[in-house]
């Protein structure tokens, strides 16, 4: 069967193909086709292309590994996947009417927004605070804040998210003891927080500690939620702002595995066992224009993952093996210029991070290149989802598209060259290394460089930015952040200052500090001393002192 | 041309957005030009000290915090304070329209927002230099 059509298939390339190309009218398009990540595409993709593949191998079950089709048996025919969109910006008060009002839309879990004080812990009158108070993100000084940004929001119904990462045990702490207060229980709460430094150091940029303290923070984590806060993701590793940072698809794949090994491997020299803390990791990728080959990213991710758990950790439970993860639109794929266009690069996007499985999902609004976005853009955001999910009926069964030649041709493609990056990574020593190296920086920057090029070159098309231009009037109506919240954010300070027991906030800052200095997991005494009202700030720069900041080598 | 035009990139502020700030560094030098790129969050001071030390016709500053009416002014009036006011400055980054006016009146030259070829602002540094 597989000869005859080998044999037919060349016959139609040499008699059928090479004749139309030859002809000038049907000349083709380029001379070269390939994808986003650089990988050659051929003009047809038959069942030669599967060749010496096993189905079983390869693709299997949905919720059985390798986990190809899916981490779940029965994926979006149970329930769609979490609609999440990130959002916060201002004070605590505005932000918790925005995740009201998204939870009236329809939305089914929060993603929480922190401004970059909050992200690098800086209280707000922090004089380094000045002129980003409130502008990316909401600002969170003390449990106060916390205690207003989930005002009247039920934390036993709804999942949140937090983006926060080198002081992800603090705002985790502020949340347990929000929900304590709400009467539901740190074992009840559901979530995740970033917690990805590696990532921070590679292309996002809030780190605070070197990376030996700041993975100690993460271990302690994981060893604290698996008896605190069982239902918790306590990290969410992430390609996506290593994508946002300018790599392909491919290094996003690789790079985002090869921390994820790293964050395995320190949690095993911190003796947990991997069954104990593996079924806690998420990931977050990006989901960029390049529709098929996102599609095959997220496949691949997933087999690549379920492999590396099993046959390098040795793990044991399904559960460990399983890559889960959220899924943003590309923000970096959006253009200013004519915005309305956006909303259709993100149904793409959407679409393609469902038909890759994702667990959740974030879409942009089209109005991000210019500033945060509207109410209106947010909906819009929002209801592209919905639409995909009620209207689209590509949810009514199992990975549907799996079994395509040329889609699971480039999903054994994308994981053959990322497999081979985290090769390259291990000869290194590791991510962290390749990290201090600069090695993973560079790799992300000469790939963003080529992409600019390619568009300055016109070899690339962004419609309506290089191609398909019109006359455009400066838009209106985009959303402004106060200058008023910093100055309001310090008085708030002020106050927590006045009424809390400073005499206990003293003491537990103390203990911290003697947690830090010994081997003791961190997160008890951050607990104590949130619930003390000490502030951001304080807590982080207890730490600051023991753990010393993290200084990147220029370029 | 005898001397290389140079360029200090910069990075003000907490944001940690450089993809295009290292993009633009990379252009400028493929255009010619000495370019230093200082690397995250850098204070107003430690951006004029570093242009004043590296002798710098322009400092190129990136911003997608929306911390730029606070922090592009501060750079301008600092490097006057030196009596480096000979240096031009420009910017770029998510900066809504609107506010580049009033950038452009605390003497930000130019602000490139999304979508601006690289090889523009090339153009634009080496025409609109004061040092020559």
């Amino acid at each position: 069967m597989k000869d005859r059509i080998k044999e037919t298939t060349g016959r139609w390339y040499k008699e059928v193909y090479e004749k139309s190309v030859a002809d000038p009218r049907r000349k083709e398009r380029r001379e070269n086709f390939e994808s986003g990540s650089g990988i050659p595409i051929k003009p047809l993709y038959t069942p030669v292309d599967l060749e010496g593949k096993d189905y079983e191998e390869q693709l299997g079950f949905p919720g059985e590994f390798p986990f190809t089709r899916g981490v779940q048996p029965t994926m979006y025919r149970g329930r769609f996947w979490t609609m999440r969109q990130y959002a916060g910006f201002a004070s605590a008060e505005e932000s918790n009417k925005r995740y009201k009002m998204l939870l009236g839309s329809g939305q089914t879990g929060l993603s929480v927004a922190f401004d970059l004080p909050t992200q690098i812990g800086y209280d707000s009158d922090n004089e380094l605070s000045a002129g980003e108070v409130g502008k990316v993100g909401v600002a969170i000084d003390s449990l106060a804040d916390m205690e207003t940004l989930f005002d009247g929001i039920p934390l036993d119904k709804v999942s949140t998210s937090m983006t926060i990462n080198a002081p992800a045990a603090v705002l985790l702490a502020m949340y347990i003891a929000v929900g304590e207060k709400h009467g539901v229980s740190s074992k009840e709460l559901d979530g995740t927080i970033q917690n990805d430094l590696l990532k921070e150091y590679a292309a996002r940029g809030t780190y605070i500690y070197p990376p030996q303290p700041s993975m100690r923070l993460i271990t302690d984590i994981f060893a604290y939620c698996k008896d605190n806060v069982p239902k918790w993701n306590t990290i969410s590793i992430s390609g996506y702002h290593i994508r946002e940072a300018g790599s392909t698809a491919v290094q996003e794949v690789a790079f985002t595995l090869a921390d994820g090994i790293a964050y395995v491997e320190a949690a095993i020299k911190a003796g947990l066992d991997v069954d104990d803390f593996a079924p806690r990791l998420s990931f977050f990728f990006n989901s960029h224009n390049d529709f098929l080959e996102e599609i095959a990213k997220f496949r691949a991710a997933r087999r690549l993952w379920a492999k590396i758990m099993k046959d390098r950790f040795g793990a044991k439970n399904p559960r460990s093996l399983m890559l889960r993860f959220h899924t943003q639109t590309g923000g970096c794929t959006l253009t200013a210029q004519q915005p309305d266009n956006n909303v259709v690069r993100v149904t793409l996007q959407a679409l393609a991070a469902v038909l890759g499985g994702t667990q959740s999902l974030h879409t942009n609004s089209r109005d991000e290149a210019l500033a945060l976005p509207t109410e209106d853009s947010v909906r819009i955001a929002l209801r592209t989802q919905q639409i995909i999910a009620y209207e689209s009926g590509v949810c009514d069964t199992v990975d549907p598209l799996a079994g395509s030649y040329y889609l699971e041709s480039l999903c054994d493609k994308i994981e053959e060259q990322a497999a081979d990056y985290i090769k390259r990574i291990d000869e290194i020593g590791g991510a962290v290394r390749a990290i201090e190296q600069g090695f993973i920086q560079r790799e992300i920057e000469d790939s963003a460089y080529k992409y600019q090029m390619s568009i300055e070159s016109g070899d690339r098309t962004v419609v309506g930015l290089n191609k398909f231009q019109i006359k455009e009037t400066a838009p209106k109506g985009l959303l402004k952040v106060d200058e008023a919240v910093g100055r309001a954010q310090c008085e708030k300070i002020k106050a927590v200052k006045a009424r809390r027991d400073n005499a206990a906030v003293k003491a537990a800052l103390k203990d911290l500090e003697t947690a830090a200095k010994g081997t003791d997991n961190l997160m008890p005494p951050i607990l104590a001393a949130v619930k003390q009202y000490a502030t951001l700030g304080e807590i982080c720069d207890v730490m600051r002192d023991v753990f010393g900041e993290y200084k990147p080598t220029g370029m | 041309m005898d001397r290389k035009i140079r360029v200090l990139v910069a990075k003000p502020g907490l944001d940690g957005h450089d993809r295009g700030a290292k993009v633009v560094a990379r252009a400028l030098r493929d255009a010619g030009m000495e370019v230093i790129y200082t690397g995250l969050r850098q204070t107003p001071e430690q951006i004029v000290s570093a242009a004043i030390q590296e002798d710098v016709d322009c400092v190129a500053l990136s911003i997608l915090s929306g911390a730029h009416n606070h922090l592009f002014p501060k750079v301008v009036d600092l490097l006057k304070e030196k009596g480096a006011d000979d240096v031009l400055v420009v910017g770029g980054g998510v900066i809504p329209d609107e506010d580049i006016p009033g950038l452009v009146a605390k003497g930000v030259a130019a602000v490139f927002t999304p979508g601006t070829p690289t090889t523009k602002t090339a153009e634009y540094i080496r025409e609109n230099i004061k040092r020559k």
